[in-house]
């Protein structure tokens, strides 16, 4: 239940920081989302979505990271 | 899919099996929190690619597998009336309670229906003055900020017909209950990414401490699990015990700052009943007085009774590690998908579904 997804913000709207909301693509699909709990938020960043809730907004600097932490222990 | 593929690389997979390989030297039990990390190292086939020397136990991080048959039972008398639209996320439907389950009741006419968001119930409830709209709001710290927002915008739009069947639990508690245990043998924890995506790691550092375990925050994909693999290892062979974060193109040390604002304005720290193995002191949520006139336990006036599980099911004990699924005599016999006696077998995220999906050919 805890599975989260990561999807691209397309779009934004609501002023409001509690109605916050935008348009998230998930491959070939688009769903809504809050991004209450994402003010940073900006289109074009790429969000973890939970029960159409963004949690986080992915660090592109940590994820290149992950992926280089293989070239550090070898 | 960005994120997602770059995680699955078999060839980045197979060096990292080789750097776990070189780094261990004895045998070390490791528990992932997480059902949806279950659910990848079983289907993924994690295990059988480690060395025999590296054992994954699984743990009681399915919300699906620890709501107490009593709150199911709730659900259910709630979901039956006339005046009731009983809203749930997907995997809540075949769960046996102590008669039937919703899915059935629903079979049986009652209006359950099954929500994408907690935010969805909302917007069923603005649609629909004449009926109570209710939400099984269960999960872990991951699930509890849509369902804390659902709450709060019900609350700030003056809808009086919408409540929250609140089953919330928390990972640290249940990490202590573990390793306070005479009988534990977990030595290393990969913690749930997603609950520290909300709430952060600091509560971990004390865990770590007390208990003397290393606890590294981990994501889902295959890499990300095969290096929290390799970073706790890394930490037992050296001796240490410490909290590191392998997943932190998600998670921040302190969390979801917003997030975890709203959390403590809408939730109150409970004990809970952990189906299968018992109570657990300050391992829940519940409303807190400010909000309380959404709960759905005090709106439809619902008594505690206390319900017997089935005796051949051992999800308690797998919940806690301590037993595989194939170590059940009912494991694919009397218990599977279609029955299940327990709960671990009804989620997806349960390990003993996922072994029947992925491994059931290792029953005994």
């Amino acid at each position: 239940m805890c599975l989260a997804v990561p999807g691209q913000i397309i779009s934004i709207k609501g002023d409001d920081a509690l109605s916050r909301s935008g348009e998230v693509r998930f491959g070939e699909a688009v769903r809504e989302a809050s991004l209450a709990f994402v003010p940073e938020a900006v289109e074009g960043d790429y969000v973890l979505v939970h029960a159409g809730v963004a949690i986080s907004v992915l660090r592109e600097d940590a994820a290149a990271r992950t992926l280089g932490y293989l070239e550090e222990i070898e | 899919m960005k994120y997602v593929d770059e995680y699955r690389d078999p060839d980045a997979a197979r060096k990292y099996l080789q750097a776990i390989r070189n780094t261990v030297t004895r045998h070390w039990t490791i528990m992932e929190v997480c059902g949806g990390q279950t659910h990848a190292i079983v289907r993924f086939g994690i295990q059988d690619l480690l060395p025999d020397e590296v054992e994954l136990v699984h743990g009681p991080g399915c919300p699906v597998c620890v709501t107490p048959l009593e709150m199911i039972d709730k659900a259910l008398d709630i979901a039956a009336r006339d005046d009731v639209i009983f809203c749930s996320f997907g995997d809540m439907l075949r769960v046996p309670g102590s008669r039937t389950d919703l899915s059935s009741v629903r079979a049986a006419g009652g209006d359950v229906r099954i929500v994408y968001t907690p935010l969805d119930a909302v917007k069923i409830a603005a649609d629909n003055p004449d009926k109570q709209i209710v939400f099984f709001a269960v999960g872990f710290e991951t699930t509890a900020p849509a369902n804390a927002m659902a709450v709060h915008m019900a609350k700030t739009r003056g809808l009086r017909n919408f409540s929250v069947l609140v089953s919330h639990v928390l990972v640290p508690p249940a990490i202590e209950a573990i390793m306070s245990s005479p009988d534990n043998r977990v030595q290393g924890f990969l913690a749930a990414g997603h609950v520290c995506t909300v709430m952060g790691t600091g509560a971990y550092t004390p865990l770590a401490d007390k208990y003397d375990v290393p606890i590294v925050v981990t994501g889902f994909e295959p890499l990300d699990i095969l290096q929290g693999i390799h970073m706790c290892v890394r930490q037992l062979e050296q001796g240490r015990a410490e909290v590191e974060n392998q997943y932190d193109r998600a998670v921040r040390d302190g969390g979801n700052t917003e997030a975890r604002a709203l959390l403590k304005k809408v939730f109150r720290v409970v004990p809970r009943e952990w189906r299968g193995i018992g109570e657990i002191a300050e391992s829940g949520w519940a409303l807190t007085p400010e909000y309380e006139a959404f709960d759905a336990e005090q709106r439809f006036g619902l008594a505690d009774a206390k319900v017997a599980e089935p005796e051949a099911c051992i999800s308690g004990l797998v919940l806690q590690g301590r037993k595989k699924p194939a170590d059940c005599p009912a494991f694919g016999k009397e218990c599977t998908p279609d029955h299940p006696l327990g709960a671990t077998m009804v989620s997806g995220e349960g390990a003993c579904a996922a072994y029947y999906r992925y491994r059931r050919d290792e029953a005994a």
